[in-house]
């Protein structure tokens, strides 16, 4: 098996024996179970409650583990000094990255089936009318493991040059500005000048946009997600984390350790 | 150790009445919406958008529902909570419904704002164009919130064009252009909002429409009938009875709750007091 | 074709510190050695020295400022040669949601061994460093001398020819640093190179065949325990009871160290027998007679003394 894989293996490894996890995963159960008696109260709604909420839970603890799991997988592995023997190996410094990113990545892609079986579990229970599109609540479960991707690759960034708490604040940061990109793109202001309006669309570009993966609308509603975007989104992810990974395999091949 | 917990924990249940008694005496229900701008919860919803849409329209129900239930008629929040979720989620095709219903509507069905209705509709219309049903629901309270029948008669016709338009459409704009507001006019418009709508609370309310229609059309009949006892009797009816012995009934006619009809002083028919139905019409009558 | 199997030349390490990093503190100056095919060599020194410094550098966790290293004919900028070493790093902490079984073959799995040669080597490995029981049971658990049998087992894993180990013996009761020894000693007989760092000196005096003394960022002396030592040998010393008097024994009582009846007195080898035959014959009872050699703590006392005459001794660590 390749390095990389190995790494991967057992950083996904050392989730699993994490019980955190499995509460969280739990909780998250518990909110779509949930979310079957909160459509009950609203009229006409019951589906949507459930699209949303179930939807909502999954992304908000994906974002929870991946972004405290993953400002630890560098800044942990060099203070607790875990890394200093593997270092010794023949292992480069970028595939022990990349292994440690892989291995997040399939564990939040595992967790997330595991909530979006029971998001699906709750719609079979509750199916009234035909008005919610499965695919299309598939596609959005695909968005949300795409947009975490893009949040450990961040998070994985500021675990190699900084301490865990600003990680935190970093990665949180750029992701809330990522979900406004679209206004910061079209800011019309007469008091700004031009240089400035300027500039906040070249940042509007730069940041990771991730107003690109908010399907939920669409999703509760029932409308069909263009295969144009599924596309389009996977390559996003997928360069925007290449990006961020060689950066940080840059910082961190030079980096001296304690 | 299992008795001391159950008997802690029954002890705190009857705390709770107490307390929950003692508040409820000292309580002002105060109805507040903090947060009105629909663009700034927007913002603040992040990705979760739809889910704050779902929980403000589940408040605007229990709003509705509540004041209701008290039978206050200022709902002065409903605008507010249903301009909110609309703008949180404006694809909420049962949100626009219902608030075009109970926005237009007078007290103490409604908030007896109809201008806010048509706003709320016209933004429905915005984001969801090809849903024909809107455009019903504008002529609706076109022609029965401020009986400007020129343009119901056009929202009917802009409707009929639309996808799945029932054809229906076609014929009230023909109807209301020509003859403005009739009877029959408006008990098919009541029947049609009461045969498409699943909102327990629209169909309760069309249905109590309808029901006071029909009075009205059957106090007209029995004016008529009245009319002609008075010619052969000389003098006006004052109960029901009087007619069927006289055989201008071959029975007492009654209301669609079952309450015969009554007379008053002059002779006209009009509703039980007994009947709920008369409750309803002095409701309504009280705003006119 | 006598490559040392680890070459030094002129390596140096500065780090920057202070404000903006302007300041600089030089944790190894200038080291220029190497460590021959097959020998022990110890790393001596006080603290903060750069016994770490210089191991550090030679297993690639952190760059040199100046000068080059070259472990098998490879720099250690190539990360190939990573195959063929072993380390076990300072108060080494390993993963500890794992066993010790499923570490040694998370490790072995980055040395392209075949699954059963990788599980053979994990159980063999495990029978060495005496931790065959505990095999089953999470690291978390582990006490400080199981984990640094875990570390020198994950060192020695895929057999390689040379081991760097950074302080091997630190926290070990008297058990455990034996059994280091013999494993080092193991490792001499295989004719394996092992380079290690110590404070222990008496062990360093022990096991190694050569040492090198670091003080200060730099080397102050290399050379086999004996010869380092030989070079302020100090001569004989006769320990001896005289109660007498006799005056032409003044000048020679006059140099001894004296304690009630008894005297220690030092001489230079070359006049140790006429100095014996005097008091022997001024009647003085010999008790003994020794050879004074420097013990090793007492050179590198002196050395790191002159060091700390020289700076004014900051013990900041390159940590």
């Amino acid at each position: 098996m390749s390095r990389v894989g190995v790494v991967a293996l057992n950083t996904f490894r050392e989730a699993v024996r994490d019980r955190v996890l499995y509460n969280l995963v739990f909780f998250a159960l518990v909110m779509i179970a949930a979310s079957i008696l909160v459509g009950q109260v609203s009229i006409g709604i019951e589906e949507m409650v459930i699209v949303t909420l179930g939807l909502s839970a999954i992304s908000v603890i994906g974002l929870l583990i991946a972004v405290f799991i993953g400002v630890g997988l560098v800044s942990k592995e060099m203070d607790k000094r875990t890394l200093y023997a593997l270092l010794a190996k023949p292992v480069r410094r970028w595939e022990f990255l990349l292994g440690k990113f892989g291995g997040l990545v399939l564990t939040l892609t595992v967790n997330t089936l595991a909530m979006a079986a029971g998001l699906f579990l709750a719609l079979k229970l509750v199916k009234t009318s035909a008005d919610i599109l499965e695919a299309s609540v598939l596609v959005a479960v695909y968005f949300i493991v795409l947009k975490l991707a893009l949040v450990v690759a961040l998070a994985l960034l500021f675990s190699c040059f900084t301490t865990p708490l600003l990680s935190i604040l970093y990665t949180a940061g750029l992701y809330i500005a990522g979900l406004f990109v679209t206004e910061m793109r079209n800011y019309q202001s007469e008091t700004m000048s031009r240089v400035l309006q300027t500039l906040l669309r070249w940042l509007s570009y730069l940041l990771p946009n991730f107003e690109n993966f908010d399907v939920m609308a669409a999703a509760a509603h029932g409308r069909v997600i263009p295969r144009a975007l599924i596309a389009q989104n996977t390559a996003y992810a997928a360069v925007y984390c290449a990006v961020l990974l060689a950066i940080a395999a840059v910082i961190f091949t030079r980096r001296n350790l304690k | 150790m299992l008795c001391a917990l159950l008997l802690g924990f029954f002890g705190l249940w009857q705390l709770q009445h107490a307390i929950d008694a003692q508040l409820a005496a000292t309580h002002q229900e105060e109805d507040n919406l903090v947060l009105r701008s629909g663009p700034l919860l927007k913002a603040m919803s992040l990705e979760y958008a739809p889910l704050t849409a779902d929980l403000y329209w589940t408040r605007a129900v229990q709003y509705y529902g509540n004041k209701h239930a008290a039978d206050q008629t200022d709902i002065e929040l409903l605008w507010p909570l249903l301009d909110v979720t609309t703008t949180l989620d404006p694809n909420l095709i049962v949100v626009y419904r219902f608030g075009a219903m109970f926005l237009g509507e007078p007290p103490p069905q409604g908030a007896g704002e109809p201008k806010r209705a048509i706003e709320l509709l016209q933004r429905g219309i915005r984001a969801n164009p090809e849903y024909w049903r809107f455009y019903e629901d504008l002529g609706f309270v076109y022609y029965f919130g401020l009986k400007d029948y020129r343009s119901a008669a056009n929202a009917f016709l802009e409707g009929s064009k639309k996808p799945g338009a029932m054809i229906w459409m076609k014929a009230f704009a023909a109807r209301i252009s020509e003859k403005g507001e009739t009877l029959e006019t408006s008990e098919l418009l009541w029947r049609e909002i009461y045969n498409s709508s699943s909102d327990p609370s629209i169909k309760k309310n069309a249905k109590i429409h309808l029901q006071l229609l029909r009075a009205r059309a059957d106090c007209t009949q029995l004016n008529s009938i009245a009319a002609e006892y008075q010619k052969r009797t000389g003098h006006y009816p004052r109960a029901m009875r009087e007619l069927v012995d006289v055989g201008l009934l071959p029975a007492p006619a009654v209301d669609p709750e079952g309450y015969a009809y009554t007379f008053d002083a002059e002779g006209k028919a009009r509703l039980n007091p007994a009947s709920p139905l008369f409750k309803e019409q002095s409701n309504q009558q009280k705003i006119l | 074709m006598a490559t040392a199997a680890i070459e030094i030349e002129n390596l140096t390490k500065d780090y920057p510190f202070g404000f903006l990093h302007l300041r600089k503190k030089t944790s190894l100056e200038g080291l220029t050695m190497s460590v021959e095919d097959g020998e022990v060599f110890g790393f001596l020194g006080p603290n903060g020295a750069g016994k770490s410094t210089t191991i550090k550098l030679l297993v690639g966790l952190i760059f040199p400022t100046a000068g080059t290293a070259r472990i098998l004919g490879k720099s250690i900028s190539d990360i190939s040669m990573h195959a063929d070493i072993g380390y076990l790093p300072e108060q080494p902490y390993f993963y500890d949601y794992l066993t010790a079984a499923e570490l040694l073959d998370y490790f072995a799995r980055f040395h392209d061994l075949p699954a059963q040669e990788r599980k053979a080597r994990v159980d063999r490995m495990l029978k060495k460093v005496g931790l065959e029981t505990a095999r089953k049971i999470q690291l978390r658990k582990y006490s400080k001398g199981m984990l640094q049998r875990v570390g020198l087992a994950q060192a020695i894993l895929h057999d390689p020819k040379v081991v760097i180990l950074d302080e091997p013996m630190s926290g070990l009761d008297p058990v455990g640093r034996r059994e280091v020894r013999d494993i080092i000693l193991e490792l001499k007989q295989a004719g394996k190179t092992v380079l290690f760092s110590t404070h222990i000196l008496s062990d360093a005096e022990m096991l190694c065949d050569r040492v090198g003394v670091i003080v200060g960022g730099k080397l102050r002396g290399v050379g086999a325990p004996d010869e380092i030592v030989g070079m302020k040998a100090q001569g004989m010393e006769i320990l001896f009871e005289y109660a007498g008097a006799s005056a032409g024994l003044q000048c020679l009582l006059s140099k001894a160290t004296q304690t009630g009846k008894r005297y220690q007195l030092r001489v230079a080898e070359g006049d140790l027998y006429a100095t014996l035959q005097q008091l022997g014959s001024a009647g003085a009872k010999i008790l003994s007679v020794t050879q004074v050699k420097a013990t090793l703590e007492e050179y590198f006392m002196h050395l790191v003394e002159a060091d700390r005459a020289q700076a004014p001794a900051v013990e900041v660590s390159g940590k």
